[in-house]
C-alpha cells in the first residue's frame, strides 16, 4: 500500500524531443492516496498506457520522478516496486496449472512452500478459482485467465498498487459487468491502491472514486464521477463523458451577456469572464457548453427546429438545429416532443463559457 | 434437416485425384512393381514375392547404413535444434538489425545443395582448403578423405552450417509472435531469464519447433546431394547413409529389385518415424 506521487513527469519516445508533439506525456503532477480507486480515462493514444508503464517501472520517464510513500522509485525495476499489473490481453503461463500460475510470483521470490499454499488458496477463493486450481491455465476462458493475471498480483502481500490496462477488452459483454463488480468488491476487501486505465467511460465511472481524464498526453481534469459530469473543466471532458456528450456551441460575451448567434443565454460564469478579461476581442474561441440533460423545451428561449428523435429506452435524444448549430437534448419518456419548431431553455447553473477549451472561472481574478 | 444427396460433388475431386496419381501414386507403384520381381536382360521379369524385402531386411549392409543414418540424424537434431533456438533467442527483436540478421540467416538456405557440397569439399581439403590447412597447421591430423572420424566431423559441420538457419528462422518466428505483455508480466512477477525461457518462450515456440524438428528429421533422412559431393559415402563406406547406399545399389549395381525394395522400406521408415514424432508432440499439446 502506498501513496503515489508523480512529480513533474514528462515522457517522450523520441530521443531529443523538440516540439510539443514529440511528448507522449506533457508535464504531469498527480498525487494518489493510499487505498484509492483511480481511473485513467481518455481516447486511444492519449498517453494512458505510457503513464501506467511509467508507474509500473516498465518505462523510465524522460523527466520527473515517481514517488511511492516518499521513496523515489524512478530508477527501480518493476519487481522491486511491489506492483501488480493486469494487461489488456490476459497473460497466463500456458504450461502451468492455475495453482502454479498463482504461485509463480511467490516462488520466484523464494517464499516458503507452506506460505505459498496458504496464499494461493486464499486468493483462489477470493477470485472463485478454487474449482479450477488443478486445471491447465491455457484451458480457461478469457475472464478466467484475466482473473489469474489479477490473482498473480494479489498473492503478494507487499503489493503497493494494482494496475489495470483496459482489462475487460477481450471479455464477453455479459461477463464484463460481473468482473467489474468483482474488481470493486476486491478493492474494498484488499484495500490496495488500484489504477484502472480505460477508454470506456462506463468502466471508469463505475470503478473509480477519482477519475483522471487525459487528452494528448495531458491531464484535463481530475475529479469524482459527479464532478466530471456536473462540472467539466474542459470541453473535452464534457464531450468525452456523457452519452451523448455535452453540446459545445460557439458564443460571444458582451458586457457579461453571453450570446449564441442573436440569442442571449444565462450562464453560470459568463459575467465573471467579461469582468475579469474585459474585451471580447481576445484571441481564442469562446464556447458555451451545456449537457443535453440540462436543456428543456420551453415557451420561449432559443428557437430551434427539431431534426431527429432517437429513442434509447428510458429517454429520447432529440436533435435540434439552431441557425447552423446542432443542439441535442434529452427528454424523458412520456413528455411531448414538438414536431418542428420549438424553443429551448438552458439551465443557468449548468451552462458554462469555455475559453480555448478551458472553463472560465466563475470568480475570476480581477 | 434434410440433406440433399448429390454425388456429383465427387467430380470436383477428380483434378486432385489425377494430380496425386501422377505425382505420387503412379511413380510409387512402378517402384512397388520392381520390388516384387526379379529382372533379367531383355526386359524379362519374373515374380519373386517378398524375396527382396527379406534380403534387404536381413543384410548387414542395410543395417549398417541405417545405423549410420540414425546416428547422423540424431547428431544433427541434437546440435541444430538447441543451437538454432539459442541463435534465435540472441537475435534482436526490433530495430534496424533485424533484416540484416534475417538475411544472414537465410543465406545458407539459398545456396544450391551441390554447391554447398562442393564448397565444403574444397574448404575442408587438407592441403589447399582453408579449414583443412588451418586444422593441420594447428597440429590436428585432419584429413576427411582418409579418416572416417574426420569425414563425419566435416559432414556434420556442413549440415549444421547449412540447416541450422532453418531452425533459427522458425524459432525466431515463434519468438516474435510473443506479445510484449508476457515479458512485462514476467518482469513484474520477478521471473528470471531461465523462467522466462522455460515458461514463456519455450511453450510459445513449441508449435514451430515441432515443425522444425519434423522438417530437419525428414530432410536429414533424405540427405543426398551435399553428402555425395562432399564424401561420396567414403572413406570406404564410413559415411554411406541410406540414400547413398540406395543409389549405389540402384544405379551402380543396377539391382532394380533390391533397390526398389529398399526404397519402400526407406520410405516406410521415414513415414513411421515422422508419424511417431508428430503424434508424440501433438499428444503433449492436447493435455
Amino acid at each position: 500500500m502506498a501513496k503515489i506521487i508523480l512529480d513533474d513527469l514528462r515522457h517522450s519516445y523520441v530521443a531529443n524531443p523538440v516540439s510539443d508533439a514529440d511528448w507522449a506525456l506533457k508535464q504531469l503532477d498527480i498525487a494518489w492516496d493510499d487505498g484509492g480507486a483511480y481511473a485513467l480515462l481518455g481516447p486511444s493514444g492519449c498517453g494512458k498506457t505510457t503513464l501506467l508503464n511509467i508507474i509500473s517501472g516498465l518505462l523510465r520517464p524522460t523527466r520527473g520522478r515517481v514517488i511511492f510513500d516518499g521513496k523515489d522509485v524512478t530508477d527501480l525495476a518493476p519487481d522491486q516496486r511491489h506492483i501488480a499489473q493486469v494487461f489488456q490481453f490476459p497473460v497466463v503461463y500456458d504450461t502451468m496449472t492455475v495453482y502454479d500460475n498463482l504461485a509463480f510470483p511467490l516462488r520466484n521470490r523464494g517464499v516458503a512452500e507452506a506460505v505459498v499454499d496458504t496464499r494461493v488458496r486464499t486468493i483462489a477463493d477470493m477470485l472463485d478459482l478454487t474449482a479450477t486450481l488443478d486445471r491447465r491455465a491455457s484451458g480457461l476462458t478469457a475472464d478466467g485467465k484475466q482473473k489469474i493475471s489479477l490473482g498473480r498480483g494479489l498473492v503478494r502481500e507487499d503489493v503497493n498498487v494494482i494496475m489495470f490496462d483496459e482489462p475487460l477488452t477481450v471479455i464477453d459483454p455479459h461477463l464484463k459487468w460481473q468482473l467489474r463488480s468483482k474488481l470493486k468488491e476486491l478493492h474494498q476487501r484488499v484495500g490496495a491502491t488500484m489504477i484502472y486505465v480505460t477508454h470506456d467511460q462506463t468502466e471508469a465511472l463505475t470503478f473509480a472514486d477519482q477519475v483522471v481524464v487525459m487528452k494528448d498526453g495531458e491531464v484535463v481534469q481530475i475529479g469524482t464521477p459527479v464532478d466530471l459530469f456536473e462540472r467539466p473543466q474542459h470541453v473535452f471532458v464534457g464531450h468525452f463523458i456523457g452519452s451523448p456528450g455535452m453540446n459545445v456551441l460557439p458564443c460571444s460575451v458582451d458586457n457579461g451577456q453571453v450570446r449564441i448567434g442573436g440569442c442571449a443565454i444565462e450562464t453560470a460564469n459568463g459575467a465573471a469572464w467579461s469582468a475579469g478579461a474585459g474585451s471580447a476581442d481576445r484571441p481564442g474561441g469562446l464556447e458555451l457548453g451545456i449537457r443535453p440533460e440540462f436543456i428543456h423545451f420551453a415557451e420561449d428561449g432559443v428557437p430551434v427546429t427539431v431534426t431527429k428523435v432517437t429513442d434509447v429506452g428510458r429517454f429520447k435524444i432529440v436533435s435540434t438545429r439552431f441557425e447552423e448549430h446542432a443542439i441535442k437534448l434529452l427528454v424523458t419518456d412520456g413528455q411531448p416532443i414538438p414536431t418542428e419548431s420549438a424553443h429551448l431553455a438552458f439551465d443557468r447553473n449548468q451552462a458554462r463559457v469555455y475559453e480555448n477549451g478551458w472553463v472560465v472561472p466563475a470568480e475570476a481574478a480581477a | 434437416m434434410n440433406k440433399t444427396v448429390n454425388q456429383k460433388a465427387w467430380f470436383l475431386v477428380l483434378p486432385v485425384v489425377a494430380l496425386v496419381a501422377f505425382n505420387a501414386i503412379i511413380p510409387l507403384m512402378t517402384v512397388v512393381n520392381y520390388s516384387v520381381q526379379e529382372s533379367f536382360g531383355d526386359n524379362a521379369f519374373f515374380w519373386s514375392g517378398v524375396m527382396w524385402f527379406e534380403q534387404i531386411l536381413r543384410s548387414s549392409r542395410f543395417h549398417d547404413a541405417l545405423g549410420r543414418q540414425l546416428f547422423f540424424t540424431c547428431m544433427i537434431l541434437l546440435i541444430e535444434v538447441p543451437l538454432g533456438v539459442m541463435i534465435a533467442l540472441s537475435m534482436p527483436r526490433k530495430g534496424g538489425w533485424v533484416p540484416v540478421c534475417l538475411i544472414l540467416m537465410a543465406l545458407p538456405l539459398l545456396i544450391p545443395w551441390n554447391v554447398v557440397g562442393a564448397m565444403w569439399n574444397i574448404f575442408a581439403l587438407p592441403d589447399i582448403g582453408l579449414l583443412g590447412r588451418t586444422l593441420n597447421h594447428l597440429g590436428f591430423d585432419y584429413n576427411f578423405t582418409r579418416q572416417p572420424e574426420d569425414a563425419w566431423f566435416t559432414l556434420i559441420l556442413m549440415d549444421v552450417w547449412h540447416w541450422t538457419s532453418l531452425v533459427v528462422l522458425l524459432a525466431y518466428a515463434g519468438l516474435v509472435s510473443i506479445p510484449d505483455a508476457y515479458y512485462q508480466a514476467a518482469k513484474i512477477d520477478g521471473a528470471g531469464a531461465w523462467a522466462i525461457f522455460r515458461h514463456i518462450q519455450l511453450p510459445k515456440m513449441k508449435r514451430v519447433l515441432t515443425i522444425a524438428v519434423l522438417l530437419r528429421f525428414m530432410d536429414s533422412f533424405n540427405v543426398y546431394t551435399e553428402l555425395s559431393v562432399l564424401t561420396g559415402g567414403g572413406p570406404g563406406n564410413s559415411t554411406t547413409l541410406l540414400s547413398i547406399d540406395l543409389v549405389k545399389i540402384a544405379l551402380g549395381q543396377f539391382d532394380l529389385g533390391p533397390a526398389a525394395a529398399m526404397s519402400l522400406i526407406y520410405f516406410l521408415i521415414i513415414l513411421l518415424l515422422s508419424w511417431v514424432f508428430y503424434s508424440l508432440m501433438m499428444r503433449n499439446e492436447e493435455q
